[in-house]
């Protein structure tokens, strides 16, 4: 077991190698000269251009300027974005934000999403089920910058009941309405999963077996059918953590939440290389050891899996 | 004569259960699929989303048939947010443009878009998943750590970019943005089978069938797929729905279908403009993309139904 | 650390927001007057996003650090709400020759740090921000001062592949035309005469800066000193990504003295969660509007709102290098698509009246403007004579139909509604193709538009720096400006631009540049639009707001409930 978590944690480093060089690479292949898009309609001089471009090493072949990347990353020293500022200083402000807003996404997804969907699976065509289905057909069927903006109207400027935007004032409390839209979207995928889950191992025979023995319907929904069903919950949920980590970047800008997808987004839009490959570089471990968690997950879930094959 | 007699268990042709032991030769054994078929023709379910796609497609195959209004040529400012008038039952969008007549126009690339994302999700996922969970190892190592690379992307930086490469920019088209969302969302898929595969790997089913001799491959073909499909169908089915919306988002960006190709998801975006002062505008196409959905949730369903013995429906 | 420390700071600031809210509601809208004193030591909340440079005056050539450099500095002249320059820290500008200029500096005037305001402050800041080894943005603003050549000089060099690279390489660290002759005395002699020179002293370039900004900008810049009616509450003000807060000053005593007790700057990503912000009176006056609230802000805040034209224009672009635009033919089809254009309606429909139609290649809050310059009668819309134009230019040369005519445009910032209405106004009236081609990056289009390789038209607009006619001509049109990225050159406009600026007289001046757009007309290298009023909201914490005549908020002005 120690033996397969540090063989999965070396893994870490082609991955890591992998995304890096083909995110600084797609951000190399973008056409247009990041620097003088900063400026806008109004340009500098071109001296103030040119200077800026070298010192980020802009004029420099792709494999240099991935080669200092590396460099500096080895050295912990992120450098700076293009408007001066530390990208070590920036990550550490938006990535707290947007750790906070994912657990919270995540629980309401997970818990919500699983409580449902066990009903909805017990009870396959009944009335329940019906209502989820259409309930979580709105959800999919409506972008999220609609459902944020409404929620937003409805919760945050006609009911009061929460403060429409995050902004400076960020924590689980503020967090939670944005929260709420984020996990929406993916609460459709973990009820449909637990649902086909649950309604399959339903008529197991170990289910049957189960009951049989005398034991409880509750025993036997959350011991046995729900433990069994979770494989595919767990393994979506996994995946979505990542996803999350990543920052919602419509979610995110609607709430104006100052996490990783707005950075994010701006320094796509700016073209800003190093910015982007630090968050990416970060993304890449929290994909890693989610991954890492949920294949861990699956043996405790089902003990016929087993590692090391 | 006697020594005949000493044999007292009763003629072989007086056997009643010959009819029912007997093997018809000239039919081939049903097959898992075969069976699945079967059960399905019979099914209320199947049938009623099976005709609503079928509705879909002849929209989306003969827009003209279902509008006499062009849907794009005949945009008048003064129209915009209009209510409904003759011949216009939706109403107007912002710039003025028939409602009805976009969303009907507006089936062919959004179907396009759902159906064919999926599609090409579902092979490449479909595949890497299954050969990763089934063969674990350095094989699963090398597919995994393959789908993390394309996982780390950030969605939009994928999407901006290769929108922007020229090759692209010049040729905006259903295929560009089915090759974008494809791109970046096979790993779900991957991840899932993976997750579906590895549970089903180790079942007696498999482990009995590779006992009698069915190779390794074919057994995961035969046997292991078969029972992991319950949680494919269901992403499937649901990313059909959020493939179309994320065409919207796309567009939303700027860099999803070109204004002159009609979808659902263009007509969303657009009634972004609209949406405090006319947020009706949006629901008609909205409408469409949740029937849509709805017919393939249901058919996802019963597909899986009938190709699961254990979980029909009593 | 700075992150918990801040949010604790702001989460004050939102606690006395929130008190807030419940004072106005009981107040109400109506009786607003009777609080109209308001309270003088309230810290109020605007819109605003994170500045791109470090706040240096001179270095600041963006909308969201100019509001902050704004409030932070007091110049030599200002503008009032309506666009006219009036002395600040100038006693007096006199010029007898528009070439060489006196200015006499107040006496007395210090920044906040206690150091002293005199000419000579003025010289060695205008010297810093021109050097072109100091990289300031707004270098450029100088360029009319003799000896600008010498220490803006840069070599440039070729590499191997072709590229050129410019590198800072000063000949001399002063302009030689200008000097500080006593402590209250500065002379100016500009390379040739210029009628209009001193409209651009109130301009962020010309602020004064202290020592410590010439000697170390970039720590500066993080925690800015100045001289205008704000300063930086204390180091670290400025939360990077979240928000700056200023404070009034004291000790200033100018015309924009501080009616409130400081401005909060919250950074939004996005005008829409601003708008939903001051609908619940947890934010307090926001100068952008998402695109879709424009038909609402009214009835979402009656008697809390403004509307107030700018200096501000928009234009479509026609780059001279398309085939179907050029010679004779080429001029009929920029004629016909202009006449094509529904400005009335499009400004009805779309903008709900936030701009209003072109009259001329500049807005009419322009000292100068005229309406009715000859040629400017293709800005009405005609849609028989838009198509006979185009039949025309099909029988000179046929029309390349094979692939629709595209209208570049970022998506953001609520472009994408006023382009498909303006590209279905084509379709229909000229019966052609017609499209906008989206991006989502600005940075993407200018670049397109900088190589020359936009297949068709291309959205434009342009903010006046500093109220004058020449600033929306001069930089746009002339033959190698700053911002004509289309590559327009006309000799005979260029002469009547050069004319205009040596006119002895503003009046003069103004009647050359107004013959210089007749020129336009003729040639339409861009069609003319509309001219922006920009529209502001207000929360029920504050009694009323403003804007100036580029569209900025009078923040000074702004009083607390």
């Amino acid at each position: 077991m120690l033996r397969f978590i540090l063989r999965r944690l070396l893994q870490v480093i082609p991955v890591f190698l992998g995304t890096t060089l083909l995110v600084y690479y797609m951000v190399f292949a973008l056409p247009g000269d990041p620097i003088a898009a900063l400026f806008g309609d109004r340009q500098p001089p071109q001296a103030v251009i040119d200077t800026l471009r070298s010192q980020y090493h802009l004029d420099e072949p792709f494999w240099v300027q991935y080669g200092l990347f590396l460099k500096n990353l080895f050295t912990f020293n992120l450098g700076n974005d293009f408007t001066g500022q530390p990208i070590a200083a920036s990550l550490a402000r938006v990535f707290p934000v947007t750790a906070m807003l994912a657990i919270e996404a995540l629980a309401i997804q997970a818990i919500f999403g699983v409580a449902f969907g066990v009903f909805a699976g017990l009870r396959r065509g009944g009335w329940f089920d019906s209502t989820v289905l259409v309930a979580s057909l709105v959800v999919i069927a409506v972008p999220t910058f609609v459902l944020g903006f409404v929620f937003q109207l409805v919760f945050g400027v006609q009911l009061g009941w929460a403060k429409p935007t995050v902004g400076a004032t960020a924590n689980w409390g503020t967090l939670l309405l944005p929260a709420v839209v984020l996990g929406l979207v993916s609460f459709a995928y973990v009820l449909r999963l637990t649902r086909a889950s649950v309604s399959e191992n339903m008529n197991a025979d170990y289910v049957r077996t189960a009951t049989a023995k005398g034991l409880s319907r509750p025993r036997v929904v959350m011991g046995h059918i729900l433990r069994n069903s979770l494989i595919p919950v767990v393994t979506y949920l996994g995946a979505n953590l990542g996803a999350l980590m990543g920052g919602a970047i419509v979610t995110e800008g609607i709430f104006n939440v100052p996490g990783v997808g707005n950075k994010l987004y701006q320094a796509v839009l700016r073209s800003e290389g190093p910015t982007i490959v630090s968050i990416v570089s970060v993304l890449v471990l929290v994909f890693v050891v989610a991954n890492l968690l949920v294949d861990l997950l699956y043996a405790w879930l089902d003990p016929r899996i087993r590692y090391d094959q | 004569m006697t020594s005949n007699n000493s044999h007292f268990v009763a003629p072989v042709d007086e056997t009643p259960l010959l009819a029912t032991d007997a093997v018809k030769t000239d039919h081939a054994p049903l097959s898992l699929w075969s069976d699945a078929w079967r059960k399905l023709r019979r099914r209320p379910l199947f049938i009623i989303s099976a005709l609503l796609i079928l509705a879909l497609v002849v929209v989306a195959l003969f827009p003209g048939l279902f509008s006499s209004v062009p849907p794009n040529d005949a945009c008048e400012l003064g129209n915009s947010e209009g209510g409904p008038t003759a011949g216009h039952p939706f109403g107007f969008t912002f710039q003025g443009c028939d409602i009805y007549s976009r969303v009907i126009h507006g089936t062919q690339a959004s179907l396009s878009v759902g159906i064919l994302s999926v599609l090409c999700v579902l092979i490449i996922g479909v595949t890497f998943g299954a050969v990763a969970g089934y063969y674990g190892g350095w094989v699963d190592s090398v597919l995994a750590r393959l789908g993390d690379i394309f996982f780390a992307l950030p969605l939009v930086l994928g999407a901006l970019v290769i929108t922007q490469l020229p090759f692209f920019r010049e040729n905006k088209s259903v295929w560009t943005v089915v090759f974008v969302i494809s791109l970046l969302a096979w790993p779900q898929m991957a991840r899932i089978t993976r997750g579906a595969v590895i549970e089903v790997r180790n079942a007696d089913f498999v482990t009995a069938a590779q006992a009698l001799g069915v190779s390794k491959f074919r057994a995961l073909l035969r046997h292991v797929l078969p029972n992991a499909l319950a949680p494919i169908i269901v992403l499937a089915t649901l990313e059909l729905g959020v493939f179309i919306v994320a065409e919207a988002t796309l567009s939303f960006l700027g860099i999803g279908l070109p204004q002159s190709i009609m979808s659902w998801g263009n007509d969303i975006a657009g009634a972004q403009a609209s949406i405090r002062t006319h947020p009706q505008i949006m629901l008609y196409p909205a409408a469409a993309l949740s029937i849509t959905v709805l017919s393939f949730i249901m058919l996802g369903d019963a597909v899986r139904d009938a190709l699961d013995p254990k979980s029909r429906q009593r | 650390m700075r992150f918990t420390r801040t949010s604790k700071a702001l989460g004050i600031v939102a606690i006395t927001a929130l008190a807030l809210t419940g004072c106005g509601a009981g107040g109400g809208s109506t009786d607003g007057s009777s609080n109209a004193a308001g309270d003088p030591n309230k810290v109020i909340t605007a819109y605003s996003n994170e500045p791109q440079n470090p706040l240096l005056p001179a270095n600041t050539n963006e909308v969201y650090g100019g509001r902050v450099v704004n409030l932070l500095f007091e110049g030599l002249r200002s503008y009032d709400a309506n666009g006219k320059a009036v002395n600040a820290l100038a006693d007096s500008i006199e010029s007898s020759d528009a070439q060489n200029w006196t200015i006499k500096v107040k006496q007395g005037q210090k920044f906040t740090n206690g150091e002293a305001i005199t000419a000579k402050t003025f010289v060695d800041s205008w010297n810093f921000a021109a050097n072109s080894k100091n990289l300031q943005n707004n270098g450029f603003f100088f360029e009319s001062i003799a000896g600008y050549e010498d220490v803006s000089a840069v070599t440039t060099s070729k590499s191997a592949d072709g590229k050129t690279t410019s590198t800072p390489a000063p000949k001399a660290d002063t302009m030689s035309g200008l000097k500080a002759t006593d402590d209250s005395t500065i002379t100016v002699k500009l390379a040739q005469p210029e009628a209009d020179w001193s409209l651009r002293l109130g301009y962020s370039a010309f602020y004064p800066l202290p020592a410590a900004a010439l000697a170390d900008p970039k720590t500066y810049g993080e925690n800015p000193v100045g001289n205008g009616p704000y300063k930086f509450d204390k180091q670290g003000s400025w939360v990077h990504d979240q928000s700056i807060t200023l404070v009034k000053n004291p000790d200033y005593n100018g015309t924009r003295a501080a009616k409130n007790g400081g401005v909060t700057f919250k950074f939004y990503t996005d005008p829409g969660p601003a708008y939903t912000d001051l609908q619940s009176d947890n934010l307090d006056v926001t100068d952008v509007l998402p695109s879709n609230a424009l038909k609402t802000y009214v009835n979402d805040f009656p008697d809390r709102n403004a509307t107030k034209a700018v200096a501000t224009d928009s234009t479509l672009n026609i780059p001279g290098y398309n085939p179907n635009f050029q010679g004779e033919a080429g001029k009929l089809r920029r004629q016909a698509l202009s006449y094509a254009i529904n400005r009335e309606e499009i400004a009805k429909v779309v903008f709900n009246g936030t701009r209003t139609p072109a009259k001329a290649f500049a807005p009419p809050v322009i000292d100068g403007f005229k309406e009715g310059i000859k040629g400017s009668e293709v800005l009405t819309f005609d849609a028989a004579k838009a198509k006979d134009l185009w039949a025309q230019a099909n029988k000179i040369q046929p029309y390349d139909d094979s692939k629709p005519l595209q209208i570049a445009s970022n998506t953001d910032g609520g472009n994408k509604e006023w382009i498909d209405a303006v590209a279905n106004g084509f379709k229909n009236n000229l019966g052609i193709q017609a499209e906008i081609q989206p991006f989502a990056k600005f940075a993407e289009v200018l670049n397109l538009r900088k190589t020359q390789q936009l297949p068709g038209l291309t959205r434009a607009g342009w903010q006046g720096d500093y109220p004058s006619l020449y600033n929306f001509l001069g930089p746009v049109w002339a033959t190698g400006a700053s911002s004509n990225y289309e590559k327009y050159s006309n000799p005979e406009f260029d002469k009547l631009l050069k004319e205009g600026l040596a006119a002895k007289s503003t009046d003069e001046a103004n009647a050359k540049f107004n013959q210089a757009q007749e020129i336009l007309f003729q040639d339409l290298p861009g069609l003319p639009l509309w001219d922006q009023a920009r529209a502001i909201v207000w929360s029920n914490n504050v009694v009323k707001a403003e804007t100036g005549w580029n569209g900025e908020i009078l923040y000074y002005g702004i009083t607390a409930k």
